[in-house]
C-alpha cells in the first residue's frame, strides 16, 4: 500500500509555521516514515507543474500556512485544494490572515508607494515599481499580481480544518500529527469539518497562571511602561491582554513571560469578530460613568485597532479599512 | 448607713442618718414650700420658706431650713405651729421687699394672707435663690453663671456681665429660675417665636414624635448636657426604673427577610435658594411645614397661628409651587400642595380674622372630594389668585399699615400685575426625593430617576414593584403622592410582599443570561457588570456562574463575555444577528 | 428618486422602545428608513452587532437607551455609553465616518424626541450618501485590480 501523501505550503507568511513543524523534533521522523512528502517549497524544492500533473484528490493531506495575498497565493491554494482530500489552514495567517492581513488597514497603492519609493531602506533614485508584465530580452516575464486585500485561506477556497497559532505550538502540532497518522492507520472517523484542531474550546485566560479577580479599568498603560506584578493578571493592571477573547491552546507562553496575550490563537468558537468583542469586554469594564472621562482612558488604549485586530483584521467583520 | 428614727407632725419615720429634713417629710406626704429647693442639687437654705420647728423633746426647740439641716435620732419635728408659720411669713416678707411681683411669691403671699409687706414692694424679679448658679455649677458642668458684689447689690450675673464663653446655652438656668427672672432671648434681644418652630423636640431628651413607635424617648448626645460637659446626668438619677444608660450604642441587625418594603419618603425642598421668597430674611416668611407645626396643638405656640412678635397676622399669603412647576427646581408637580393650601386657608378663617391670598399656578383638585373643599373655601372668602407669586419684598414706607411684606404677582385672570400687602407668607415646598435615595437605590438595586424618586416596575401594571424581585416601593420614595395614595400603595406593597411570603416560591422568567462552562475560563471580565450579583465566579471550578433567580437578562455581560461563553436566553447572538440579516436583505 | 437611508436601531425594552411605541400610539410619524430591533438593555448592545450591520448594508446605526441613571437596569446604558465610544474608534478605523453611529437617551415618555432623533438622523444619511463598502466578500475578478 503506498504511502499517505503530505503537502505544505506557505503563501504569504513568515516561514515560521514551517519552524514549528521541524520544532516537532523527532517526531519529524514519524511524519516523514508515514507520509511520502510531495510538496514542502519551504524545505525542498518542489515545481507546481508537479503537483498540477497529480490527479484530483490524490493527496491525503495538506498543510497550508500563510495568507492569501496574491494571485499565486490564490491559485495555489485552488490546486492545493483540488488535490488534497483534506485542506487544512495552518497558523494564524491561513486561519484568519494574521500578521500580513494587517496590511488591509492600507491600500496596496500606499503600501507599494512606501515600499518602493519612500522607504528610508531605499537606494537614492530607485523608485523602479514592480510590474505585473515586464518584456524582457529572453521574452515576456510575468510576476504575480498583489491583491489589494489580503484573504484568509477560507475565503477563497473550502477548508476542511483549522491549526490556530503564530506559529502552531509544535507539542500541539505533535498531538496532531499522532492524531492524524491514527486515525489514518486504524481507520478511524475523522472529526468533523470546520474543526478547530490543536486548540481547545476555552480562552487564553484558562492556560494562564496570573491570579484573576473583577475588573475595573481607569487607565491603560503599555508593557514597558509599568513593572508589573507576575502574578496578577496583566488586564487588572492596565494592560491590554488579548487572552480572554483569544482561544486557548499556546499554554499561555506570552503571558507567562510578561507579555499580554496577543491573540494569535483567534477567536473562541462562539465569537464572531474578535476585535468587537475584545473592544466591547474592554470598555464594559472601564470604571467611568462620565463621557469625558471614557474618552480620555479609551485614549490611552495603545493603537486599539491593530490591538484588537492583530491577527483576525482579514477575517473580522469589515474585512479592512475602505479607502 | 445607719438609720435613725424621727417624727414629723407626730408621725413615726426611719430615714438615713445625715439626710435632710426635707426629704424625710417629702417621704411622709408632708409639704413644706420651698424655692430655692431643686432635688439632685445641694441644698443651699437662700429663700428659707421651708422652716420648721424641731424639739428633741426634752423641751429644747429651735426654727431650722428643712432642706439643708440634717436629721438626729429621736429629732421632732412641727411643720404647721404658729412660730414655724410665723418665721415662714416674716422671711416671705423680706423676699418681698425685693420681688414683689413675682408670681410664685404673690401665691405664697395670698397663702400666708399678707396684704402689705411691712418692709414695701419691690420690683426686682430675682430672689438670689441661687438655683441657676448651682445648676449651671453642679448639674451643667458649665460654671457659666456666679454671684456677684454684695449685701443689696448682690446679683447672678455672668463674669464682668458680658456674654459667656462658658455658656452652652442649655437653658438649664432658666427653666429652674422660679421667679422667672432668667429667660431665653437670642442676642438680638428679640423675642422668638418661629425659630423654635423646628418639627423636632427642642429637649435633649424626648419622644422623637408623639406617634413614634416605639414611643420611647431618647437622647440627642448633640444637645444632652451630659454628652457635651460630662455634667448633668439628672435624667439618670430621676429615672425610677433605671432605663437611662448613657454608655448605650447604636447596633446593627442583621434581618433576614423574603421581601423588602422600601418607603423612605422625601425631603422638603429648602426655598432659601429661591431669594425672590425672601425665606430666611423675613421672619414671617415660612414654609408650609413650619406653618403646619404652628398649627398644632402640641405645638411651640399651642396651635396659635401668630407672627413672629407673637401677634394675630392680619393677612396671609399662601404661594403655590415653590420649587415644584420650576424648570430651574422640578419641573414636576408636588401633588400635595395645591389640597393642604386650601386647608390651611380654611384653618387660618377658622382660627383668625386674618385675610388669605392663595397665589397658584394651577389649582389642582383631583381627588375624591376635593373640589367640593375648594368650592367651600371659595364661600369662606379666600381670595384665589391665578398667578405664580413673583416676588416678596418688604413694603418699605408704602403700604406699611396694611402690612410690612408685599407680595407681587401678575393676575392672569384679570391681566394685571398686583401687589398685595401681608403680615405672614407660606411657602408651599416642593416635595423632593431624599438626598440619599441614589445611595438607598444602589443598596436595593432599585433605579432612581432623573428627578431622584425610585422607578416602578412599570407605571402602570407594576406600580408598587421594582426591577428587583421582592424589593417594593411605598410612599413619596417613589413619587410625589398624597396620603390617600400613600396608603393605597403601602397596602398594596405590604399585599405583594405577602403574596411572595405565602408562595414560598418563586417564579422565575424564562429569559435570563447562562454561562456555558466549555467555555468559560473564568476571566472575570463579566463579574462586575451585573447589577443584580447574579454573577459570582466558582474559585475551585475556575468559571464564572449566573443565578438565574437574581439575573433579570439585561444581557450586558452577554455582550460583554470576550469568550462567547455567556447565552442570553431569549436575546441570543444569534437570533439579533438573524434579525440584522433578515432586515438589511 | 433620492436616496432613502437605512437604518438599523438598537432600541432597550424598557424606556427607547416604550417610547419609540408611545410616539406610535401617538400617531407621530417618523422615517421608515430606521428599522428597530429591541433588546431588553442597551447593556446588551455588542459592537459587534453594530459592525454587522454596516457590513450587512445599513448606512447608519442607531443605539437607544434609558438616560443613564434612569436605566432599569441601574446602569446598563453605562456599560453601552463606554462601548460606542469605542466601536466609533473601530469605525474610524475601518474608514467609516463615526457620525453613522448615533448613542442617545430616550426615555419612555419622550415619543416626540425619538421622532425627532429619527427624522433628524435619517436627513444627516442622506446628506451623507450611502455607505458603500467595498471588498469585503472574496471576488476573484477583482482581488488584482488596482484601485483608483
Amino acid at each position: 500500500m503506498p504511502k499517505p501523501k503530505l503537502a505544505i505550503y506557505w503563501a504569504a507568511s513568515c516561514g515560521g509555521c514551517d519552524i514549528a513543524i521541524l520544532d516537532i523534533e523527532t517526531k519529524i521522523l514519524d511524519v516523514a516514515a508515514f507520509f511520502d512528502v510531495i510538496f514542502w517549497p519551504c524545505a525542498m524544492d518542489f515545481k507546481y507543474d508537479d503537483v498540477r500533473a497529480m490527479p484530483d484528490k490524490s493527496i491525503t493531506l495538506t498543510l497550508f500556512n500563510g495568507s492569501i495575498r496574491s494571485s499565486e497565493n490564490y491559485e495555489i491554494a485552488q490546486l492545493l485544494r483540488a488535490k488534497s482530500v483534506v485542506l487544512c489552514a495552518f497558523g494564524s495567517c491561513a486561519a484568519e490572515g494574521g500578521i500580513p492581513g494587517l496590511a488591509n488597514f492600507h491600500s496596496k497603492e500606499a503600501i507599494c508607494e512606501y515600499v518602493y519609493k519612500q522607504s528610508p531602506s531605499l537606494e537614492p533614485g530607485n523608485g523602479t515599481m514592480p510590474q505585473p508584465e515586464v518584456r524582457a530580452p529572453e521574452g515576456l516575464v510575468r510576476i504575480p499580481v498583489l491583491w489589494n486585500t489580503v484573504r484568509s485561506l477560507d475565503q477563497v477556497v473550502d477548508v476542511d480544518y483549522v491549526i490556530p497559532g503564530c506559529p502552531p505550538q509544535s507539542d500541539q502540532i505533535a498531538a496532531v500529527v499522532a492524531a492524524v497518522i491514527d486515525i489514518l492507520s486504524n481507520g478511524k472517523p475523522l472529526p468533523p469539518k470546520g474543526t478547530v484542531l490543536g486548540a481547545t474550546e476555552k480562552t487564553c485566560c484558562d492556560e494562564c497562571k496570573r491570579t484573576r479577580n473583577v475588573k475595573k479599568i481607569k487607565g491603560f498603560i503599555r508593557p514597558f511602561e509599568h513593572l508589573t506584578d507576575p502574578n496578577v493578571c496583566l488586564l487588572e493592571q492596565g494592560i491590554v491582554c488579548m487572552g480572554p477573547a483569544t482561544r486557548a491552546g499556546c499554554g499561555a507562553k506570552c503571558v507567562s513571560a510578561g507579555v499580554p496575550c496577543r491573540g494569535c490563537y483567534g477567536a473562541p468558537t462562539n465569537v464572531r469578530d474578535q476585535g468587537a468583542k475584545m473592544a466591547s469586554a474592554l470598555a464594559s469594564v472601564i470604571d467611568s460613568t462620565d463621557p469625558e472621562e471614557i474618552e480620555r482612558i479609551l485614549d490611552s488604549i495603545p493603537d486599539p485597532l491593530g490591538t484588537f485586530y492583530r491577527f483576525s483584521l482579514a477575517e473580522s467583520t469589515l474585512r479592512r479599512t475602505q479607502v | 448607713m445607719a438609720k435613725v428614727n424621727i417624727k414629723i407632725d407626730g408621725h413615726p419615720i426611719e430615714v438615713e442618718k445625715g439626710s435632710f429634713i426635707l426629704e424625710a417629710a417629702k417621704a411622709l406626704g408632708i409639704s413644706i414650700p420651698t424655692l430655692c429647693y431643686y432635688p439632685h442639687m445641694t441644698p443651699y437654705a437662700a429663700c428659707r420658706i421651708c422652716a420648721v420647728e424641731i424639739r428633741d423633746g426634752k423641751g429644747w426647740s429651735k426654727i431650722v431650713t428643712a432642706c439643708n439641716y440634717p436629721v438626729w435620732d429621736g429629732m421632732e419635728v412641727l411643720t404647721t405651729t404658729p412660730r414655724v408659720l410665723n418665721a415662714r411669713r416674716v422671711n416671705l416678707e423680706m423676699l418681698m421687699s425685693q420681688c414683689a411681683p413675682v408670681p410664685v411669691l404673690q401665691e405664697l403671699a395670698r397663702e400666708f394672707g399678707i396684704d402689705k409687706p411691712r418692709w414695701g414692694t419691690g420690683e426686682d424679679t430675682c430672689i438670689l435663690c441661687g438655683l441657676c448658679v448651682r445648676i449651671c455649677d453642679e448639674v451643667v458642668g458649665a460654671h457659666a453663671l456666679a454671684f456677684s458684689d454684695r449685701g443689696i447689690h448682690r446679683r447672678v450675673a455672668t463674669p464682668f456681665d458680658d456674654t459667656s464663653s462658658d455658656c452652652i446655652l442649655c437653658g438649664a438656668c432658666a427653666s429652674v429660675c422660679p421667679t422667672g427672672h432668667i429667660t431665653m432671648e437670642d442676642i438680638d434681644q428679640r423675642t422668638v417665636i418661629h425659630r423654635d418652630l423646628t418639627l423636632g423636640p427642642n429637649a435633649a431628651i424626648s419622644l422623637p414624635f408623639r406617634q413614634a413607635v416605639p414611643n420611647v424617648p431618647r437622647i440627642d448626645p448633640q444637645r444632652c448636657i451630659h454628652f457635651t460637659t460630662g455634667g448633668c446626668g439628672i435624667c439618670s438619677q430621676v429615672c425610677p426604673k433605671e432605663c437611662i444608660h448613657y454608655d448605650d450604642v447604636d447596633t446593627f441587625e442583621e434581618i433576614e427577610a423574603g421581601a423588602v418594603i422600601v418607603a423612605t419618603g422625601f425631603d422638603n425642598f429648602d426655598p432659601t435658594p429661591l431669594k425672590q421668597y425672601g425665606y430666611g430674611r423675613y421672619a414671617n416668611v415660612i414654609t408650609a411645614e413650619e406653618f403646619e407645626r404652628m398649627n398644632n396643638a402640641a405645638g411651640p405656640t399651642g396651635g396659635h397661628v401668630v407672627l413672629e412678635n407673637g401677634q394675630e397676622p392680619r393677612s396671609i399669603a399662601i404661594i403655590h409651587c415653590v420649587g415644584s412647576r420650576d424648570e430651574n427646581h422640578h419641573s414636576y408637580c408636588s401633588r400635595v400642595c395645591c389640597m393642604y393650601a386650601l386647608k390651611f386657608a380654611h384653618l387660618v378663617k377658622e382660627k383668625t380674622n386674618a385675610e388669605v391670598y392663595q397665589l397658584y399656578i394651577d389649582l389642582r383638585s383631583f381627588g375624591k372630594g376635593y373640589e367640593e373643599f375648594y368650592q367651600r373655601i371659595l364661600d369662606e372668602g379666600v381670595n384665589v389668585i391665578r398667578g405664580r407669586g413673583a416676588e416678596v419684598i418688604p413694603s418699605g414706607n408704602r403700604r406699611k399699615d396694611e402690612g410690612p411684606l408685599l407680595v407681587q404677582c401678575e393676575d392672569t385672570l384679570i391681566g394685571r400685575f398686583r401687589e398685595i400687602p401681608v403680615d405672614m407668607v407660606i411657602l408651599c415646598t416642593a416635595l423632593e426625593a431624599r438626598r440619599d435615595a441614589k445611595e438607598t437605590g444602589r443598596k436595593f438595586n432599585i433605579s432612581v430617576g432623573a428627578d431622584g424618586w425610585f422607578i416602578e416596575a412599570h407605571p402602570k401594571l407594576a406600580p408598587v414593584s421594582t426591577s428587583t424581585d421582592g424589593i417594593f416601593l411605598a410612599g413619596t420614595c417613589q413619587g410625589a403622592k398624597d396620603i390617600p395614595d400613600t396608603v393605597a400603595q403601602g397596602g398594596a406593597a405590604a399585599a405583594q410582599a405577602m403574596k411572595l411570603l405565602c408562595l414560598g416560591e418563586v417564579l422565575l422568567d424564562a429569559a435570563y443570561a447562562e454561562i456555558d462552562e466549555t467555555y468559560c475560563s473564568g476571566c472575570r471580565l463579566c463579574n462586575d457588570l451585573c447589577a443584580y450579583s447574579a454573577l459570582e465566579f466558582d474559585e475551585a471550578k475556575k468559571v464564572s456562574r449566573i443565578n438565574p433567580a437574581l439575573c433579570k437578562a439585561c444581557g450586558t455581560c452577554v455582550a460583554a463575555c470576550p469568550a462567547g461563553a455567556i447565552t442570553g436566553r431569549h436575546f441570543t447572538d444569534d437570533q439579533i444577528y438573524a434579525q440584522i440579516e433578515g432586515m438589511l436583505t | 428618486m433620492s436616496f432613502e437611508p437605512k437604518i438599523i436601531g438598537f432600541l432597550c425594552n424598557w424606556c427607547s422602545y416604550t417610547g419609540a411605541d408611545l410616539a406610535g400610539t401617538a400617531r407621530m410619524k417618523y422615517p421608515a428608513n430606521l428599522m428597530s430591533i429591541r433588546v431588553m438593555c442597551s447593556g446588551r448592545v455588542d459592537p459587534g452587532f453594530v459592525l454587522d450591520a454596516f457590513r450587512r448594508g445599513a448606512d447608519g446605526v442607531l443605539v437607544c437607551g434609558c438616560h443613564p441613571g434612569d436605566c432599569h437596569y441601574v446602569d446598563g446604558n453605562h456599560k453601552c455609553m463606554r462601548r460606542m465610544p469605542l466601536t466609533r474608534r473601530i469605525m474610524k478605523g475601518m474608514g467609516i465616518d463615526p457620525a453613522r453611529l448615533r448613542l442617545e437617551w430616550v426615555s419612555a415618555s419622550e415619543g416626540a424626541r425619538f421622532r425627532e432623533i429619527v427624522s433628524e438622523f435619517t436627513e444627516q444619511l442622506r446628506r451623507m450618501g450611502p455607505l458603500e463598502l467595498k471588498e469585503i466578500e472574496f471576488d476573484p475578478a477583482l482581488e488584482g485590480a488596482h484601485h483608483a
